[in-house]
């Protein structure tokens, strides 16, 4: 299968604090992969780095073949944890700056998603709620027709039934042959809709695995795992 | 549909028994259309690749087949349905037998308490 995303022993360092160490793996297409560990382990340096938002110390990132940088940003759409829009936007205005930056922006899927989250271009940014505005930021990255989508924490804020609309909203509208990179320290209500997921641990990978061969072999759910893996943190 | 998952067993597991269920129970009828693989992993908000992997198997084990360009449908063999029922059926009972004799009885008394639950449930 089409490998999408390389990395190839990555380590980021700000001053003499390691962030990554030694960092390697690849996903193929059509996946979705969770990127799961608790606050500080590495999950959003990893990410910017996947966005060609930082540089890593050593190693290498390529997206399909493409090293990281000017060229791979046409092919990843990345959804930072922290909102992109600026105060003054409507959704429409959003919409619009999104359509600005990248040409693989697609307004009628932007349209049928924003009717699922049930959002009004003519809605201001500054007045959505916390679970709204996580809405508008899903419908921005995966109004894109990217190869690679990284996500930092899609459902951190919200409450569960917030969730499970933005999980709908994620299986509704991802694109099949693409990926899906999505971090998360709430385990238990995403589990069923990953295909792989990546243990990050102080800035190493400790696991990546399928989740159905996980959960076949150790008899466990991803959630008891994790909290095996992170006891001591 | 509707299926209480347990995230500590594989997924695609459960929605196999789950089907079977509905097959065996006659509530998917031979030759019915299942649905495609984006309308359930929508539904049961679940990947789309585990459900792929689901059909995968159901058809492996031939209780599904695939039509060409027409999608999935339920076998219209009745003797592979019989043939699941009985296996479902086998797995009831050894978990049944087990869980008895773990509790101590002996073959004669499982044999008593069966004919005596199914007397009981029988009467008006």
């Amino acid at each position: 299968m089409d490998r999408i995303l390389q990395v190839q022993n990555v380590t980021k360092k700000y001053g003499s604090k390691h962030a990554l160490r030694g960092v390697s793996f690849g996903l193929s297409a059509g996946k979705i992969v969770g990127l799961l560990g608790s606050n500080g382990s590495g999950k959003t340096t990893l990410m910017k780095l996947i966005a060609g938002l930082a540089q890593p110390t050593s190693g290498g990132i390529s997206v399909l073949g493409v090293p990281v940088g000017e060229a791979s940003k046409s092919l990843v759409s990345f959804m930072p944890d922290r909102p992109l829009t600026e105060s003054w936007m409507k959704v429409e205005d959003a919409l619009r700056f999104q359509q600005d930056f990248y040409p693989d922006f697609d307004p009628g899927k932007a349209k049928r998603m924003l009717e699922f989250m049930k959002l009004s271009e003519r809605d201001k940014v500054r007045t959505l709620s916390k679970g709204m505005g996580e809405r508008l930021q899903l419908t921005l990255a995966l109004s894109r027709r990217a190869k690679l989508y990284v996500m930092d924490e899609p459902i951190g804020g919200v409450d569960p039934v917030a969730r499970t609309n933005i999980l709908n909203a994620l299986m509704e509208f991802y694109e099949e042959d693409s990926t899906i990179l999505l971090s998360t320290h709430l385990v238990t209500d995403i589990e069923r809709i990953f295909d792989e997921v990546m243990f990050i641990k102080e800035g190493e990978l400790v696991l990546h695995s399928e989740v159905e061969e996980l959960r076949l072999q150790r008899g466990k759910s991803i959630d008891e795992l994790f909290r095996e893996v992170y006891a001591e943190c | 549909m509707t299926i209480e998952f347990d995230n500590n067993q594989p997924i695609y597991l459960q929605i196999m028994n789950y089907m079977k269920g509905e097959i065996v129970t006659g509530k998917l009828k031979p030759g019915d259309k299942i649905p495609s693989v984006r309308e359930l992993a929508a539904e049961l908000q679940i990947n789309p690749n585990t459900v792929q992997r689901t059909f995968q198997e159901l058809e492996r084990e031939t209780i599904v087949e695939t039509r060409r360009g027409m999608g999935r449908y339920v076998t219209g063999n009745e003797e592979t349905i019989l043939t699941i029922k009985k296996e479902m059926a086998q797995d009831v009972l050894d978990r049944f037998i087990r869980g008895m004799q773990e509790l101590g009885f002996q073959s004669e008394e499982i044999l008593a308490a069966v004919a005596e639950n199914i007397e009981i449930r029988t009467k008006p």
